[in-house]
């Protein structure tokens, strides 16, 4: 819990001679932060966020509460309704879905109507959507994407792959030298999930992926058998890492860390521990996972992390000020720097950091993802869909010939959920 | 004593209500404060998860009333199937924890140097928490570096992912479980053993009674209190066998490890989970398995209690 002092940051606010906006005198009283960012890094950001919102406004005492990420998670149902914070920590898309239906966020469709952030959020403004109403803000996104052993590549006279083709053919090659294409772990699921969500995007397009999340099409239609089609190419050669099924995804990083794997499509979030583990700049690099039906346009995962106002908060005029700050250009430039979270900003003002990955990440994202951003399965898909749907992909990754089954399972649990 | 005395009685008539009942009362004062705390968090939330599991509700919104709806789903719900099958499995393979820790406290049970060692030694994994319990198993069946695939290498047979199969996996699971339970119940038949009449084993030798027959009809007899206590507390921890699951598979490979209880938490706590009403269906069916269990218990010691 960080409690700052009014007259202390006053003072401070005067000598780094702040200029306050002309609204900022009159917010007072109290503003609670419930927040999620636990990790060492984060927590830094956030606790940096509420000083420096704090010293810009004199009479506000922000109290900032970090709770620990994963117990966020269930936390956040009861202390939406019992205790609600002034703001709080969510995600965007689908995971809304719940506390928007249950009226426990605040609609926030007038910020959004600001030209300041109208024009430079525009890209995540349809993940903050629900009902044609925007319920927070974003402060953070990061890219996914091929996470390659350069070293590897170039070893065996490799080229960033540009189709599915180019694709199959590296991770022949890379299979004929005795390692594997692919690590990944799929114990806990999600990251099955990432394959689904490239392979379907690419070989179908971001509105027909969109339609499947939200229960429009049937798991048995033969689009997605044709998506299941393509997975399966890889897995028949044999690309991934064998027993991934027992792995989580840190406990297959190793795998890629030691040259047996060479490669991990992953969230960028995955560069730094595999820097941590010794990989420097000329071992490590990225592309974007290539094109499969060359009439589909590129579309990409880029899960975003948002701040919300509860509907029961008591301070919604700090809230939204607040939530004014964290999207500002110049805030975003510093708290998404490679020394803070090391992701990407929102605000299309602010600048990304001078590091390999985020570069292709921001270029990727701003300017070679033409067909849309989706958010990640289990955000664009409702939780329940999401863990069946998840699980069933890890079965088929194992049992490629349970498909039929897999299938008609997702479609019966798609038919009650959807209802 | 004469009438004469009797009309007084209003002046000052002795001990008054509280003191004449406090025979009566006292037992249930000391026992108040846990009578209340167990119909409070116990007895309560029973009947409610009752009335829950015939609710559609999230947690958030307002609950609405689905009759039957969530039972009916259960007995369609192939996950469900799946975790009845492996709570059976778990009953049934995890009381092999009391003929095993009969047998070790068997042999235990000797005057040897160092023999206190040698038992704290085997009651250690009773000690150790399940959830390292279960990090040292994942690592004994790890396919790549794990020592049980080292062993099976070393005498010629190939790679088993147990953890990863899901025909294996809950048997995986419910050996690492028996480790420390075998301890616990070893030391359940070590105070057991201390107990044996010395007297009726040197009767039945003069008798001729040795070896599996002296096991049979002298000792085990004797073991009965401790028995049934290793029983009980075994088919209670089969039943609770949640965070060796949670640790080891999480449910996985696809769901072939979940057992009702971790079933009932992915419905409903966990981070996916909104369903309250399924995951109190859940419940329901599982509070009625160990009901069956628990009026056994209930009715045997009751049973025990009258023959003294």
């Amino acid at each position: 819990m960080l409690r700052l002092s009014c007259s202390a940051m006053a003072a401070l606010a005067m000598t780094a001679s702040l200029a306050p906006p002309a609204d900022a005198q009159d917010l007072s009283g109290t503003l609670t932060i419930f927040s999620d960012m636990s990790n060492p890094a984060p927590r830094a950001v956030m606790e940096g966020m509420a000083e420096r919102f704090d010293a810009m406004h004199p009479d506000l005492e922000v109290e900032l509460t970090i709770i620990d990420r994963e117990a966020y998670k269930t936390q956040i149902r009861n202390f939406l309704s019992a205790n609600p914070p002034d703001v709080a920590n969510w995600y965007a898309a689908n995971r809304m879905a719940p506390y928007v239906g249950a009226g426990l966020f605040e609609d926030v469709s007038d910020l959004w109507a600001e030209p300041e952030i109208s024009e430079n959020l525009a890209s995540t403004k349809s993940a903050l959507t629900l009902d044609g109403k925007q319920w927070g803000v974003p402060y953070t996104y990061y890219q996914w994407g091929v996470y390659y052993r350069e070293d590897i590549y170039e070893e065996l006279g490799l080229d960033e792959p540009q189709d599915w083709a180019a694709f199959k053919s590296n991770c022949q090659a890379i299979l004929d030298s005795g390692r594997k294409c692919f690590t990944i772990g799929t114990k806990f699921l999600w990251t099955a999930g990432g394959w689904f969500d490239y392979i379907n995007l690419r070989t179908h397009g971001y509105d027909f992926h969109m339609q499947l999340t939200q229960g429009e099409v049937e798991w048995t239609d033969d689009r997605v058998r044709e998506t299941f089609a393509n997975w399966r190419e890889l897995i028949d050669m044999g690309a991934y890492v064998d027993n991934h099924q027992s792995y989580s995804w840190q406990e297959a990083l190793p795998f890629m860390v030691n040259g047996e794997a060479a490669a991990y499509l992953m969230g960028n979030f995955a560069a730094a521990p595999m820097r941590e583990a010794g990989l420097g700049d000329d071992q490590l690099d990225f592309y974007q996972f290539p094109a499969i039906n060359p009439d589909v346009e590129l579309a990409e995962d880029a899960p975003t992390d948002t701040f919300h106002i509860p509907a029961g908060a008591d301070n919604k005029e700090a809230a939204r000020e607040f939530l004014r700050f964290v999207v500002s250009a110049e805030n975003q430039t510093e708290i998404n720097s490679g020394d803070a979270l090391g992701q990407l900003p929102v605000n299309a003002q602010s600048s990304v950091d001078d590091d390999e990955m985020l570069k292709q990440g921001f270029e990727m994202l701003s300017s070679n993802s033409p067909g849309g951003i989706a958010q990640f399965f289990d955000r664009d898909a409702p939780a329940e869909m999401a863990a069946i749907a998840m699980e069933g992909f890890q079965e088929f990754m194992v049992f490629p010939d349970n498909l039929d089954d897999i299938l008609g399972r997702l479609e019966q649990a798609r038919q009650r959920i959807y209802q | 004593m004469t009438t004469a005395t009797l009309p007084d009685t209003h002046a000052d008539r002795g001990p008054g209500w509280f003191r004449r009942n406090r025979r009566t009362l006292a037992p249930w004062l000391f026992l108040a404060p846990g009578v209340v705390f167990f119909l409070f968090y116990v007895v309560f939330p029973v009947f409610q998860s009752f009335q829950i599991s015939f609710y559609r509700w999230d947690g958030l919104s307002d609950p609405q009333y689905v009759g039957l709806a969530n039972y009916r789903e259960l007995a369609t719900d192939r996950a469900f199937e799946v975790s009845v099958w492996n709570n059976f499995k778990w009953l049934l393979l995890y009381l092999l924890a009391i003929p095993g820790g009969l047998f070790i406290a068997l042999f235990l049970n000797q005057t040897v140097t160092g023999i206190r060692v040698y038992k704290s030694l085997f009651f250690f994994p009773f000690v150790i928490s399940q959830v390292v319990v279960g990090l040292v198993f994942t690592w004994f069946y790890d396919p790549t570096f794990g020592l049980l695939n080292t062993m099976l290498q070393g005498i010629g047979f190939g790679p088993v992912n147990v953890l990863g199969d899901p025909t294996l996996a809950t048997y995986g699971i419910i050996a690492a479980g028996l480790w420390p339970q075998v301890a616990y119940c070893m030391i359940l038949f070590l105070t057991g053993l201390n107990a044996v009449d010395p007297e009726q084993v040197e009767a039945a030798r003069l008798d001729g009674a040795r070896g599996v027959r002296m096991l049979w009809y002298i000792i085990l007899p004797q073991l009965r209190p401790a028995t049934f206590i290793a029983f009980v507390v075994t088919i209670i921890g089969a039943l609770r066998s949640f965070d060796l699951i949670s640790i080891m598979t999480n449910g996985g490979p696809f769901g072939s490890t979940r057992v009702l209880s971790f079933y009932m938490f992915e419905k409903a706590l966990s981070e996916y989970g909104f369903r309250m009403g399924y995951g109190a269906a859940i419940a329901v069916v599982l509070f009625l398995i160990m009901l069956c269990f628990i009026a056994y218990f209930l009715w045997s010691m009751w049973r025990q209690e009258q023959g003294r």
